[in-house]
């Protein structure tokens, strides 16, 4: 097998053994990025000068005994995640040219193991939409059939990790944005808890709701990322003093002992009779490990789409108030007022998506309406947090479809938002309760386009979702498919 | 709840964006269809509820008040579009 197809765990033997070296394994990431990336167009910038030389200098610390379990592996990083040095532009016209100045948390984080940042990927404009069809520079293009969505927001992420142009990828998911591309792609997606991992230098989208997480090729590289990310950060002052387990020593054969909750509000009208053969299959696999399975509900499940379409745009309106043209960012030079140098420079840098955002937020957070919309959509959240509570008094793990269907054909959805906000109708409520989510692939439609089956549990319950999504691979035995590319 | 072409550029300009009035037009278009969604919460009764804004009980995060390393002068103006060494630049105010 061509190296760039490796897991990290597959790669990581071969450095131990000294049958490669991270240089050998890098170079052979980018000829598979030149050789593939005209049609996936998963990249926003490729980092080859740099990742070559952090793969050198990963060769020398292997050689001295220093660097952790990502030593010398080649990730690309979501291009909303700011890496000091590397421009870094959230997929928007307004950040074309924005060079941050500092690392972000999880960055240096992987930089103290040793791994190597091969690129930022393409994503929806700050991570607003489901289709990764918002991105100022270009559509990325699912591996698996090329003329449908990689999902989103995180698309480049999964993408670029599905065509073996990295060995993982962080992306970030605030309604489904890390676990539906994930699915979409076939690959393994884990949106942490809240919390769980720092979102210091992660560009801010909804900030009661952001996660960073990992998209990887397989459960096990999911928590070697998972390792790596996860802690408390006193820079982010939301983060949590939890501590953090070996992720890894989650992974244990069997299901004993663990009871799996189906929730039946996951399995109603507008679910794909394909999707629901596939999940109900993956269902029976994990009752075949040892698993007791239980129908729970959680009664207000449908109503989380609209809370969060509350919730989340307002606090974008709120955050993305800083792009006005003044520290950083795209600036109309001809503006001669103050006032007009902010409406014209943000006019001309967001996208519609984002517009539509911030008209919304800004909307449900005017005079008159705060009470009838954000306040409404934050007690709704409170619902939504007890039908949780509710339903992990009963059961381990939820397991459900991430998505209703698999991803549509590019351009299909992009005059009606409504229907793309509902496609996220399965993800969304993680977010708003703040619990762990995950997608893991489950099989794939007549067509060939991949499902996942998404796991939930309690709050820090990310050992138990990857004790269950281990099972589940091991089970189906899909995790080294590929798509002919 | 409908939303008027007006109030769509009032709110607009609230949030500091300048709409061509194609964009008005579809953007009351979309409001619209997005806020007659979310009418469904009409449906729930949350007069006893409590809002949640945050899903973790984490108290203040206080630390010590003690000056941390943090970006140079130059460093921190290096991606203003216009600036003249020292500060921002921004058209004139008063």
């Amino acid at each position: 097998m061509e190296l760039s197809a490796l897991t990290i765990h597959q790669v990581q033997e071969l450095l131990a053994k000294g049958e490669t070296s991270s240089v050998e394994v890098t170079n052979a990431v980018f000829e598979r990025m030149t050789a593939v990336e005209p049609q996936v167009a998963a990249y926003i910038t490729e980092n080859r000068d740099q990742a070559l030389a952090q793969a050198a200098n990963a060769d020398a610390m292997r050689g001295r005994g220093e660097g952790g379990a990502l030593c010398g592996i080649p990730l690309a990083i979501k291009d909303v995640i700011c890496t000091k040095g590397l421009r870094t532009t959230a997929g928007s016209r307004i950040l074309e040219n924005f060079i941050p100045p500092y690392d972000a948390t999880v960055m240096e984080k992987l930089q103290d193991q040793g791994a190597v940042c091969v690129g930022k990927v393409s994503m929806d404009e700050f991570a607003m939409g489901s289709g990764n069809e918002n991105c100022a520079f270009g559509t990325p293009h699912n591996p698996w059939h090329l003329d449908h969505i990689c999902g989103g927001s995180s698309g480049g992420s999964a993408a670029a990790v599905a065509a073996d142009e990295c060995m993982a990828s962080l992306g970030s998911d605030t309604g489904g944005s890390i676990r539906q591309p994930a699915s979409h792609c076939g690959m393994v997606g884990l949106k942490p808890t809240y919390g769980r991992v720092s979102r210091f230098g992660l560009l801010a989208f909804a900030s009661s709701l952001d996660q960073i997480g990992p998209i990887t090729k397989d459960v096990a590289d999911a928590a070697l990322m998972l390792n790596a990310i996860a802690g408390y950060d006193p820079r982010d002052s939301t983060s949590a003093q939890v501590a953090t387990p070996d992720y890894t020593k989650a992974l244990v054969a069997g299901l004993d002992g663990l009871t799996v909750g189906v929730p039946e509000e996951y399995f109603g009208a507008g679910l794909d009779p394909e999707v629901e053969g596939v999940i109900r299959h993956g269902i029976d696999q994990l009752k075949a490990a040892g698993a007791k399975v239980k129908e729970v509900s959680l009664p207000h499940t449908e109503y989380g789409v609209a809370a969060y379409y509350i919730i989340a745009p307002a606090e974008a309106s709120s955050n993305l108030a800083r792009y006005d043209g003044v520290r950083y960012g795209r600036r109309d030079m001809d503006a001669n007022s103050l006032v007009d140098l902010y409406r014209r420079s943000r006019s001309q840098g967001f996208g519609d998506e984002v517009k539509r955002r911030i008209l919304i937020g800004t909307y449900a957070l005017s005079s008159g309406y705060y009470d009838a919309y954000y306040k409404k959509a934050s007690q709704v959240r409170t619902l939504i947090v007890e039908d949780y509570k509710q339903a992990f008094s009963q059961c381990d793990v939820l397991v459900s479809p991430v998505t209703p269907t698999p991803a549509w054909r590019i351009g299909e959805k992009t005059s009606d938002p409504l229907s793309v906000y509902l496609s996220d109708l399965l993800t969304i409520p993680a977010n708003l309760a703040g619990v762990p989510g995950m997608s893991v692939p489950c099989g794939f439609s007549g067509a060939g386009l991949p499902i996942g089956l998404q796991l939930q549990g309690s709050h820090f319950s990310e050992e138990t979702l990857l004790r269950v999504a281990h099972n589940l691979e091991l089970r189906l035995d899909i995790a080294g498919k590929k798509p002919a590319l | 709840m409908s939303i008027s072409k007006e109030e769509v550029m009032k709110v607009a300009n609230l949030a500091r964006l300048e709409l061509s009035p194609d964009e008005v037009e579809s953007m009351t278009d979309q409001l619209a269809t997005i806020l007659g969604y979310v009418d469904k919460l009409d449906g729930i009764d949350c007069r006893d509820i409590a809002p949640t804004t945050h899903v973790l009980a984490i108290e203040n995060a206080f630390r010590d008040d003690v000056v941390q390393p943090s970006l140079s002068q130059a460093e921190a103006l290096a991606n203003g579009p216009l600036h003249n060494g020292e500060a921002f630049v921004v058209p004139r105010v008063i």
